[in-house]
């Protein structure tokens, strides 16, 4: 078995043996897509209006989250120092971490899409869109937040600061898939999302690996 | 093949030594700041009493002369910022670290006074302070990658391991910066079709053009010259720090 292999399987076992966390995930996302229609009314109308926006920010919170488990606990239990000692390049190593937080922070939001598209009054045509443009832009979330989680792993309180640099950098994955659902020119933007997409998790293993390597000299 | 034992001492290594640069770029200071100051005041007066009024905006025009030039120092102290990241990770030079430091603040208050003189600005010609107009958004978002560095290096407690991480980022901004403008442009245009700015826009008069040069040195100069000093007072805090470490540990100072 290759090591690349190997390291999407451990990376994999971790993480669904932490079992809950998916769950807790999943829940969150559910509840920031639930908690809108309180603030902003029942209009049927209105909410289906803005559900795009909301599933999309709901997605993006949601896996903010889940950064915190990407690099921290194998910066801290030494596992990371290890792993850099590899024959397999850390950005390789990073790039399998990076694949595995898609996989159970994103697929997860996308199964759990439905609910919310029915609780936020989506029509159906609305909802293909929803799921594509999640299915292509959340790679890039995933690999905007590696790049913030690995320059803020060595900060004993990174969870909080992670998020502030990510934010703008990820205005552009919203933009674009908000836009791949409502706007007019919405086959534009769902290219450009894939774009951003294959652009960022391309380079976000190499930033991440660099990032990492520098701040555990 | 002997190795060769002596390092070459050319300017760009003297400048690795934090107290060399100190030495060499101090006696450049005060006559920075004197020009920066005879800038300002020329600026100021073409900008007060030797330009026109707008035909249209009257007097709120001279906004434009302390507005403009802090617009192209927010991109331009990125810039800066890009290439001392690039010497941190190519050339290690202990410099571009300080320098990279020194610049983050300096262009956090460049761009948030790009905002506000251009909210001051928009209130009596457009009518509002602000707008979800593509350059003021992407200005904003700068903004707020340019405060998330200087909090990026307010957690770090090592500056050195620091400087290396956040130059990965500071890189990362800086691919990332036009794909943000890009889109924002994009989005807003989708928003807002009838856009405040043209680009076939009327073309400056000289009378208009002259003191908009003047101030855009100026503030470019003061750009240089705080961001010497600050990198001085970094390398001093620096020395200060491990002095205090060095006590702390018992042994001399």
């Amino acid at each position: 078995m290759s090591g690349f292999a190997a390291m999407l399987r451990r990376e994999l076992r971790l993480s669904l043996r932490g079992g809950g966390d998916v769950l807790t995930l999943v829940l969150f996302f559910i509840i920031v897509g639930a908690i809108v229609p309180f603030a902003v009314g029942p209009d049927r109308t209105l909410l289906a209006a803005i559900a795009p926006g909301i599933v999309w920010i709901a997605a993006f919170l949601a896996m903010l989250l889940g950064l915190e488990r990407l690099f921290r606990p194998d910066h801290e239990d030494g596992a990371l120092v290890l792993l850099r000692q590899a024959e397999l390049p850390l950005s390789a190593i990073v790039a399998a971490k990076l694949i595995v937080h898609w996989l159970v922070s994103a697929v997860p939001l996308l199964l759990a899409t439905p609910v919310l598209a029915v609780l936020l009054a989506m029509d159906l045509d609305s909802f293909g869109r929803t799921m594509i443009s999640l299915a292509l832009g959340t790679p890039a979330l995933a690999a905007f937040g590696a790049i913030g989680a690995a320059v803020t792993v060595s900060i004993r309180r990174g969870g909080l600061i992670a998020p502030i640099l990510i934010a703008p950098l990820s205005i552009p994955v919203l933009i674009f898939g908000v836009g791949s659902i409502t706007s007019p020119q919405s086959g534009a933007a769902t290219l450009f999302l894939a774009a951003l997409s294959l652009m960022a998790v391309a380079l976000a293993p190499f930033a991440a690996a660099l990032a990492i390597s520098s701040a555990e000299d | 093949m002997t190795p060769d034992t002596e390092p070459r001492l050319n300017w760009w290594n003297r400048m690795a030594n934090p107290g060399q640069f100190v030495a060499w770029t101090t006696p450049l200071l005060w006559p920075l700041v004197i020009l920066t100051a005879v800038l300002f005041v020329l600026g100021f007066w073409f900008a007060f009493f030797n330009s026109p009024e707008d035909y249209q905006m009257g007097d709120t025009v001279r906004i434009m002369y302390v507005h403009v030039p802090n617009a192209w120092l927010s991109q331009f102290v990125y810039a800066i910022m890009s290439v001392s990241a690039l010497g941190t990770l190519v050339w290690r030079h202990p410099m571009a670290d300080v320098s990279m430091k020194a610049a983050a603040p300096l262009g956090a208050l460049f761009t948030a006074l790009a905002l506000f003189t251009g909210a001051l600005w928009g209130r009596p010609t457009w009518g509002t302070f602000w707008e979800w107009d593509g350059r003021m958004t992407s200005t904003l978002v700068l903004l707020l990658i340019y405060l998330g560095l200087v909090a990026l290096w307010r957690a770090f407690d090592d500056q050195l391991r620091a400087a290396r991480v956040i130059a990965v980022f500071t890189l990362v901004g800086a691919i990332n910066i036009p794909i943000i403008k890009f889109s924002v442009d994009w989005w807003s245009t989708l928003h807002q079709p009838a856009s405040v700015f043209r680009p076939d826009g009327p073309r400056m008069p000289m009378s208009i053009l002259v003191p908009l040069f003047v101030m855009f040195f100026a503030f470019t100069f003061l750009f240089l010259v705080l961001h010497l000093k600050a990198m001085h007072t970094e390398v001093k805090r620096r020395r200060v720090m491990t002095l205090k470490r060095r006590l702390a540990q018992g042994g001399p100072a």
